[in-house]
């Protein structure tokens, strides 16, 4: 980034675009679209810098609606575009929207790759445990038992986690935000500041299909008790302070003491072991981990090419004329040689 | 039928004299180096002034078992003193390296050609392995050829003993020899391949020695041993060409040459995203050591990231390139689509093979014609170009990155297996010879209404502007959902759609404005019978129309590159002619694009047993088409070059033998 050219200051209005959004009244997705474009004036990027990709479904229209530069690609293939903006100009501020049937379905594989050679972007993915814009079947992430259009009888096969999903394959940060949370910002923030590919899964309620299905830990009633916000440094407390969350050396798993048990762990964003264990804690009893995971970076896959790109073209000057007529070469004369 | 002396051209009849043409089939195991051996043949051969053409022929497994009949791997030239289009119909010399390379390729020899083998691999559990039950070079299996034996395999650990080499090291040297003595038998200079040889090894220096002292012995065996008349020194003259210099290109080679100058002409950063797939893969291993001329190489997770990405980079400013071959396109096809919706430039190579699914994958074909013109979902035409040979893919890679740039627009170019993996001369060209073809990026002066930008407003060409991100003032927004016309913002109403896909094709179409007229490349407009081609075919539709044409009959050959869209004056062309055949090989394509296109009555000639045509069966064909009979679907013929059983991909055999 050009740091004498000063960013011109802007507010969430500056980050709309003039295009009506056309998601269902009450999406959870209008939520994330107003958090999103409230976060992008403290970043610190002009918006003529930044990139939005997604893929195909409801979420992947978040493009249209950021004054920034936008590409609606086609399904499950955000990462592979992002990366390919990424290394033709890595300057500009990719992030990636997606869902969890564009990410984790169709897309898995370049979510795997995408998140293996860590690029540097961010990459939101709204999951809603169900699919959307197709109107309603399950998705990859859907509990055993959906009922939807495909799965008259209940579906069978077993979810997914995006978070151990992403952990799985590498991914250096790991986040969580709910749609309607006034902590998103925050976690989109930290998102940003990471320098590498930020897998950021967001609960996000589709009021259609899938209404509440996040309620059992989102609902108001129950938020202290089943939330776990995690902040680095701090202990892991929720049930306002009442419980924590503590590592039970025996089983090598994690377990609910009081809030006063001074085995109640502290947050390391570092530690990818306890990173693993927050995003496997099993519902029932046990709280949702939020915020920030897991925060390890590690070189970035652009930075990586472009170094290799700079110092394997050091000191070699391009000349095309010299390149066609390399290897081993002979001249024919005006007449055939008589021989 | 007129006698068509008066229709020679000058040059056709300029090249009554003498001329001398000569096929060598080296075959071996896959092990024995004979794609290197025939790599360095090729060179001796074009240092020495004669035209050709090479075949190299090698098994889809990687380390076939030793001594089998799919282990072996061989490499035809065709070398001449006068114009060589074709690697050649039969091979004049086999050269076999043990049982099962002479059970696979002797067929293929002309009958009274000559036969040299290694008299010392024809042991009790070679000849098992190859199925011989007795030895052929004992029994009377081979007397309609002439057999030359010798023990390669003694004469070379015998030359190489001074070097202390193992047994197994020594024997790799069995190439050279060998190589020595074809160097010897067609009066070649050894100098040029010990030079390589030196390079080679540098850093083992003994091996070099050992090489070259092999290479001198096979020289040498041949000057002192009596080998009797089947094997004599024969000298093949010079080919005449154009001054200048020259060098031996193969098609990936030219093609990679290409998209590099194309990308340098259009002043733009290339990124060459792709997957590994034969016969792909060379494209990728040539671009990826030249990163000094503003190459970024991407090796995807799959063909769909490939194109994606490559999508991703057009869409940031650079040139984005993807290559594949037919399976690998299909996987590319939605993202295409994208492309074209989009209107971004992309250059999409692909290197036929046979299919479908995974066909044959070291064979060559060109049955991906269909899928270039129509395969995708949607009304979504895009250009497409095809390369008739090694050099002639430098200039369509270059053809292909200009209309991209300037039409904003995907191209495909169309290459196949054999001319990715084939070799011939190719007169160096001059760079300063060739216009650039600067891209301007839409900036102050880019178009728009209200302060907003208008990504889709056109301009003369029909292309839409190329809109950065990171230009400021300029944001906005493009995806694959159907667009307004005017302001490119989501609009799927039907006078949108209806717009916008009669814009997109009239912008393809269009180009048929500025590339150039369809010419006749040998005879004339109005003959009895054109025999049009495209894409590799062109050397044996070449060379048999122009024997047709010496015996006195009036017959043209009109060879097509811009296959989309065709050139503006080809109907008019087409219909000129008396008949029209197109051999393809595919089940008769591009006969129907021409048949759509052009209601002429253009007749098929087939071959899809995964080998080229060989000129005897088109010059076969034009004579029964000219006697009224319509051309026929070529039967395999178990006599060319064979087909083994397909394997997984490659890309590496071919990249070591043309090292």
């Amino acid at each position: 980034m050009n740091e004498l050219t000063p960013i011109e200051k802007t507010t969430a209005k500056d980050w709309a675009s003039d295009q009506e959004v056309r998601w269902c009244p009450g999406c959870g997705d209008y939520a994330v679209l107003k958090a999103v474009q409230r976060t992008m004036p403290d970043l610190g990027v002009a918006r003529e810098k930044t990139v939005f990709v997604s893929g195909i479904g409801c979420s992947s229209r978040f493009p249209y609606y950021m004054e920034t530069f936008g590409f609606h690609t086609i399904h499950g293939r955000a990462p592979a575009v992002a990366t390919g903006i990424k290394l033709a100009n890595p300057e500009l501020d990719v992030w990636i929207i997606t869902g969890d049937g564009d990410a984790l379905s169709i897309g898995g594989n370049h979510t795997m790759h995408v998140l293996r050679r860590n690029l540097n972007c961010q990459i939101l993915l709204f999951n809603n445990e169900i699919y959307g814009l197709t109107k309603g079947q399950y998705s990859p992430t859907s509990r055993i038992g959906t009922r939807s259009p495909s799965t008259p009888f209940g579906s069978v096969d077993r979810p997914t986690r995006p978070a151990a999903f992403a952990l799985g394959s590498g991914a250096r940060f790991v986040a969580r935000g709910i749609d309607v949370h006034k902590n998103l910002p925050d976690v989109l923030k930290a998102a940003h500041a990471h320098k590498g590919a930020a897998f950021v899964e967001i609960f996000q309620n589709c009021v259609v299909y899938n209404d509440d299905v996040f309620a059992p830990f989102t609902a108001r009633e129950v938020a202290t008790e089943m939330q776990l916000w995690l902040k680095p440094g701090e202990k892991m407390l929720f049930a306002g302070g009442a419980k924590g969350i503590a590592l039970d050396l025996e089983t090598l798993a994690l377990k609910v003491v009081p809030g006063d048990d001074p085995a109640v762990l502290v947050h390391n964003p570092r530690n990818r072991l306890l990173a693993h264990l927050l995003v496997e804690m099993p519902g029932q009893g046990f709280p949702v981990a939020l915020g920030v995971i897991y925060d390890d970076p590690a070189p970035t896959f652009d930075e990586a090419v472009l170094e290799q790109n700079r110092t394997v073209s050091a000191g070699k000057a391009p000349d095309l004329q010299a390149l066609v007529s390399k290897g081993q070469s002979w001249q024919v004369e005006k007449e055939p040689r008589a021989e | 039928m007129a006698t068509a002396t008066h229709l020679l051209t000058p040059e056709e009849a300029h090249s009554d004299a003498p001329q001398e043409a000569v096929v060598v089939r080296f075959a071996g195991d896959s092990g024995d180096g004979m794609q290197l051996t025939g790599g360095q043949f090729t060179l001796s051969t074009a240092l020495a002034g004669n035209d050709l053409a090479t075949f190299p022929d090698f098994p889809a497994e990687i380390r076939a078992p030793q001594g089998t009949t799919f282990g072996v791997s061989a490499f035809q030239i065709n070398f001449g003193s006068a114009a060589i289009e074709t690697a050649g119909d039969e091979p004049d010399v086999l050269i076999a390296m043990n049982p099962a390379a002479l059970k696979v390729n002797v067929n293929q020899l002309r009958e009274g050609g000559l036969i040299i083998a290694d008299e010392g691999e024809f042991t009790q559990r070679n000849l098992a392995k190859a199925g011989y039950e007795q030895n052929p070079l004992e029994d009377d299996s081979l007397a309609k050829w002439q057999l030359v034996k010798f023990n390669i395999s003694q004469l070379t650990l015998d030359a190489v003993k001074p070097f202390g080499l193992g047994n197994k090291e020594a024997l790799r040297c069995k190439n050279m020899w060998t190589l020595g003595l074809a160097l010897w038998m067609f009066d070649r200079s050894r100098e040029p391949i010990v030079d390589w040889l030196k390079t080679k090894f540098a850093k083992a220096p003994q091996l070099a020695e050992a090489n070259i002292a092999a290479l001198n012995a096979g020289h040498a065996y041949g000057e002192t041993v009596e080998m009797g008349a089947a094997v004599k020194p024969r000298h093949i003259g010079p080919a005449p060409a154009e001054p200048g210099l020259y060098r031996t290109v193969t098609g990936a080679e030219a093609l990679g040459l290409g998209l590099v100058a194309g990308a340098q002409l259009a002043g733009l950063p290339m990124f060459f995203g792709s997957y590994p797939i034969t016969p792909a893969s060379p494209l990728l291993h040539h671009l990826s050591r030249l990163k000094e001329y503003g190459i970024t190489t991407f090796q995807a997770e799959d063909e769909i990231a490939a194109i994606c990405a490559a999508i991703g980079a057009s869409y940031a400013g650079q040139l984005g390139v993807t290559s594949s071959s037919g399976p690998g396109i299909a996987l590319k096809t939605e993202a295409m689509g994208l492309a074209i919706m989009t209107e971004l430039p992309l250059v999409i190579v692909n290197s036929q093979r046979g299919g479908p699914s995974t066909g044959l994958p070291t064979k060559t074909e060109q049955s991906d014609l269909y899928q270039a013109v129509y395969g995708r979902n949607g009304d979504a035409p895009l250009p497409v170009i095809a390369a008739r040979s090694p050099s002639d893919a430098f200039d369509c890679a270059i053809e292909a990155c200009r209309i991209a740039a300037h039409y904003m627009t995907p191209v495909m170019l169309l290459t196949d297996g054999y001319i990715a993996n084939a070799a011939e001369p190719w007169k160096v060209p001059d760079m300063s010879g060739y216009a650039p073809f600067p891209v301007q990026f839409a900036n102050g002066d880019a178009p728009m209404k209200d302060g907003k930008l208008l990504p889709y407003q056109r301009n003369d060409r029909m292309a839409r502007p190329w809109v950065k991100p990171g230009t400021p003032g300029l944001t906005h927004r493009i995806g694959g959902i159907e667009k307004n016309p005017g302001t490119g913002d989501l609009d799927y109403s039907p006078a949108a759609h209806a717009e916008m896909t009669r814009q997109r094709h009239q912008k393809v179409l269009g180009i048929a404005n500025d590339i150039p007229e369809q010419d006749v490349c040998l005879g004339e407009r109005g003959a009895a019978m054109a025999v049009v081609g495209w894409g590799s075919t062109f050397g044996p539709i070449h060379q048999a129309v122009r024997r047709m044409r010496a015996r006195g009959h009036d017959v043209a050959h009109v060879h097509i590159r811009h296959i989309w869209p065709l050139p503006r004056n080809l109907g008019e062309l087409l219909k000129s002619f008396g008949r029209v055949i197109v051999p393809e090989m595919n089940a008769g394509q591009l006969k129907t694009v021409l048949r759509d296109q052009y209601l002429v009555d253009a007749r098929s000639l087939t071959k899809v047993s995964g080998q080229p045509f060989r000129i005897a069966e088109i010059e076969a064909a034009i004579a029964e088409a000219l006697e009224g009979h319509s051309p026929v679907n070529l039967r395999p013929d178990p006599a060319q070059l064979p087909i083994r059983d397909s394997g997984h991909d490659d890309g590496r055999t071919v990249r070591e033998g043309l090292a």
